[in-house]
């Protein structure tokens, strides 16, 4: 090595050819459940998850979902809620759920030496729940007080009524929950759901981390025996997503010293063809540091700490969203830059030096993306989960190769019309 | 257990390496030593700031962002009361592209107004955003100097107030930057899949010839012990009444540091623990409540904090937390428990080094807790801690004088 560098020239670079994911495997518990996983890592830990996918939505008693997953864990009929938390606590695991709109589950994280044990209190919940009043009461209790808190935030209330004004309140992906949603909850309607829903016919499993034949033997001895429910009572589906035709909206909120801004549109899921080029677009407009939106309203202008764009893929449907929040004074001016980025990209090439930054950038986020076990899991799940299998991500990765500056600007014309876009304003203006 | 290699280049910087050849990624974490306990009290949120000027452009590269994207990359940084941390990981082939744009700005920043004043409007905005438009944003503004009279803990790293980075000029910037950003004050980790020789010939490469930084330092005010109870209370705009209880206790580098962390959790970590239990769920008088160590360099302290429900006075919630505080005070806590709270930490560890980020993160605050070893043997000084430990330090911990109070009250 000569020890003199010249620090004015970047560094050669290497392209990222391929991204090899590596492919979940499946078995078939003895009760016909299927089980995916992936085998990966070097740390003796498994993550085991159970997926209960939402098959329709009581839209006159909307948090039954979510409430009936958080209790499971929270009574039996041999366990009180704290048994059952010791007996989880106790070997070190940790139990995490989780909803969204399309599904619920509940997942177990511990580590090899202590799955054996900590699996049959997971099992438990599964069959015997039996959702103690006490414990409904806990949850609506201090649900109610955190949504509260939320109602203070311009963030959570820009975020809440944005979705509403989209999709409209009747469908899971627009509703706002409210104080009456949790004030109604009966005990009976949760025994009901959950016999009904968290049923072995209705579950899959996708397990990560260090998976051996051990491993999966266990998995299969604990949650694998004799169907958890027969009763497979009928569903009603999703209902239809009706918007509310409110395109443009104000909340103020008096003494804000910042306003929190959403625009956006229903848009499309990944299982869309033009998917892949949307995520393209959606990365040079809003999607990382250095995006449009980023480079004007936070580090050009200084309106903002942060601004971003996303594209949401539900199982159903779509939402593109750009979402900030800025200086109450500079409310105006901010919208006003949106709108300029929006139209820019509307109508003028990408720069070839610029799509190559992204096309770059978003190789090394695939790559990123399955770093390790629970990533891997992810990566799966999110195809899994929108009916698609593995040659979705070479499509991703063809088109993330391939997409000229002409196919973005077509994308932007036919995916951010402004005319189309919903616009809230929280805050103050 | 995390491998290995350290080395410390001519010019004071530690270098660390850890090999993990079942990625093909790498990650460069710099820990620098500088955080808002270094700031002069007329000019605080000054590290934090200066932590957004890093990414405006060094010497040689105007901007530090385009090419770490170009190589595939990804970066962010954050700033404590301690220290300042930049991380970024990228495909292990372009590993260059991290050590060019690291050592040069390591080197020198541009400095520039345009830059200073950009990132400034971003910085106040943060400030609003996180601390002002926030209901209970503003805790830790007012907690702060309530529990630290003469430690620099006693202001936040976003700062005391929105002036100080308003008033931030060029001078001060560079100032700083010749102070603190220097080889014998930083440490380098690279991580991933890379061999471990010729990162110290890449760091020897690219950071080898900067030198050292001439300023020398001088110890910080060392906080007195508190004498009597300290009490605050505020009115704001928020739904509800919340208690917040601040009490002095040791630093993360004393061996009582782990006895505490176990007490806290033993109090307060998940459902099935004591505060859990009797305070949000039996007595119901809180909806949440958390109990926690903040693990600074210099002594540190442990909160208590809780939101009331509607209707409970803090009378009443002073009352029930007091009698938890007895009770681990006066009574030793079960085998069960201490046992459940050593695996739990034995499974976090565990989770918290699946990642290749916070292995390299673990090793660079291994190494400036002044240990490196501790990254693989924490685990054991948890499993080393008695139930007469823990009892000991509660006695120690939760005395009336050695407290600090904040009552945050609802205006409605």
């Amino acid at each position: 090595m000569s020890g003199i560098i010249d620090r004015s020239m970047p560094p050669e670079l290497k392209e990222i050819r391929e991204v090899k994911i590596p492919r979940a495997e499946k078995v078939t518990l003895d009760n016909g459940v299927p089980m995916y996983y992936i085998n990966s890592g070097l740390q003796e830990l498994v993550k085991v998850e159970l997926i209960f996918e939402n098959l329709e939505f009581p839209a006159d008693k909307p948090v039954i979902p979510l409430a009936v997953n958080r209790l499971m864990s929270e009574g039996t009929s041999r366990h009180s809620a704290q048994e059952l938390a010791d007996l989880i606590d106790y070997y070190g695991a940790y139990l995490n759920s989780y909803e969204s709109p399309d599904y619920s589950s509940l997942s177990l994280f511990t580590l090899n030496k202590h799955l054996g044990a900590a699996l049959p209190t997971v099992r438990e919940m599964l069959s015997d729940a039996v959702f103690p009043q006490e414990e409904i009461d806990v949850l609506k209790r201090n649900s109610l007080q955190r949504l509260a808190i939320e109602d203070e935030k311009v963030s959570a209330v820009a975020r809440k009524n944005f979705a509403r004004m989209c999709f409209g309140n009747h469908h899971p992906y627009g509703h706002e929950f409210i104080k009456e949603d949790y004030n109604t909850l009966l005990r009976s309607d949760l025994m009901n759901y959950y016999k009904s829903q968290y049923i072995s016919g209705h579950c899959t499993i996708v397990a990560s981390g260090k998976i051996d034949d051990a491993v999966i033997r266990t998995i299969n001895l604990c949650l694998g025996d004799a169907a958890w429910s027969r009763s497979n009572g009928k569903v009603a589906g999703f209902p239809d997503v009706i918007g509310e035709g409110e395109m443009k909206n104000y909340i103020p909120k008096d003494g804000a010293i910042q306003s929190a801004i959403r625009i956006g549109k229903r848009s499309i899921n990944r299982s869309h063809p033009d998917y892949p080029g949307l995520a393209v677009m959606n990365t040079i407009l809003g999607g990382y540091f250095g995006s449009r939106l980023m480079s004007n309203i936070r580090e050009d202008k200084g309106y903002t700490y942060g601004i971003g764009s996303a594209n949401i893929s539900y199982r159903r449907d779509g939402l593109f969203f750009i979402s900030t929040e800025v200086g109450a004074d500079v409310t105006e001016k901010a919208l006003t830059e949106i709108y300029f980025e929006i139209e820019k990209l509307r109508n003028d090439l990408v720069p070839e030096s610029e799509l190559r930054t992204v096309k770059n950038y978003m190789m090394g986020n695939h790559l990123k993306s399955i770093e390790n076990a629970f990533h891997i899991s992810d990566k799966f799940k999110s195809i899994y989960l929108s009916g698609l299998d593995y040659s979705y991500f070479d499509r991703f990765v063809r088109k993330l190769k391939s997409i000229r500056p002409d196919e973005i600007r077509e994308l932007a014309v036919k995916y951010l019309d402004p005319a189309q876009m919903t616009e809230l304003v929280v805050g103050r203006k | 257990m995390i491998n290995y290699k350290r080395k410390v280049l001519d010019n004071g910087l530690t270098v660390i390496v850890h090999e993990d050849h079942s990625t093909p990624l790498a990650t460069i974490n710099i820990l620098y030593k500088v955080g808002a306990r270094d700031e002069s009290p007329d000019k605080t949120g000054f590290a934090h700031l200066f932590e957004h000027l890093m990414f405006g452009g060094s010497v040689n590269i105007p901007s530090y962002d385009t090419p770490l994207q170009l190589a595939g990359g990804d970066n962010n940084a954050f700033t404590s009361n301690d220290i300042t941390n930049y991380y970024l990981t990228l495909p292990s082939d372009n590993i260059d592209t991290g050590f060019w744009l690291e050592s040069d700005r390591m080197l020198s920043l541009a400095f520039t107004e345009e830059s200073l004043e950009v990132q400034r409007s971003v910085v106040i905005e943060e400030f609003k955003q996180r601390y002002l438009n926030q209901p209970y944003g503003d805790v830790w503004l007012l907690l702060r100097p309530l529990v630290y009279k003469v430690h620099p803990y006693k202001w936040a790293t976003i700062g005391k107030e929105i002036s100080h980075i308003e008033n931030a000029t060029l001078d001060d910037v560079k100032d700083f930057f010749y102070r603190f950003y220097a080889p014998d004050n930083a440490i380098l980790v690279v991580a991933g899949n890379v061999k471990a020789e010729e990162m110290f010939n890449k760091a020897q490469e690219w950071f080898g010839s900067i030198s050292r930084s001439a300023a020398t330092r001088v110890p910080y005010p060392v906080e007195p012990p508190q004498t009597e109870k300290r009490v605050l209370t505020v009115e704001r705009d928020v739904p509800f009444n919340s208690l917040y209880r601040a009490y002095h206790s040791s630093a993360r580098t004393d061996d009582e540091y782990y006895a505490e962390d176990l007490l806290t959790d033993i109090l307060n970590q998940g459902k099935s623990s004591r505060m859990y239990l009797s305070l949000v769920k039996e007595k119901k008088i809180f909806s949440e409540i958390h109990t926690y160590v903040s693990g600074s360099h210099d002594k540190g302290i442990l909160v208590i904090e809780g939101k009331l429900l509607k209707g409970k006075t803090m009378e009443e919630a002073d009352k029930a937390i007091d009698e938890e505080l007895q009770k681990v005070i006066n009574e030793s806590v079960t085998e069960f428990e201490l046992e459940k709270v050593k695996n739990k930490l034995e499974s976090r560890k565990e989770f918290g080094d699946m990642d290749l980020g916070d292995r390299a993160l673990n090793l660079a605050s291994a190494e400036w807790l002044g240990d490196i070893s501790l990254v693989n043997s924490t685990l054991e000084k948890y499993r080393n801690v008695s139930a007469g430990d823990i009892q000991k330090r509660a006695a120690q911990i939760f005395r009336e004088e050695n407290c600090s109070v904040l009552y945050y009250m609802s205006k409605n």
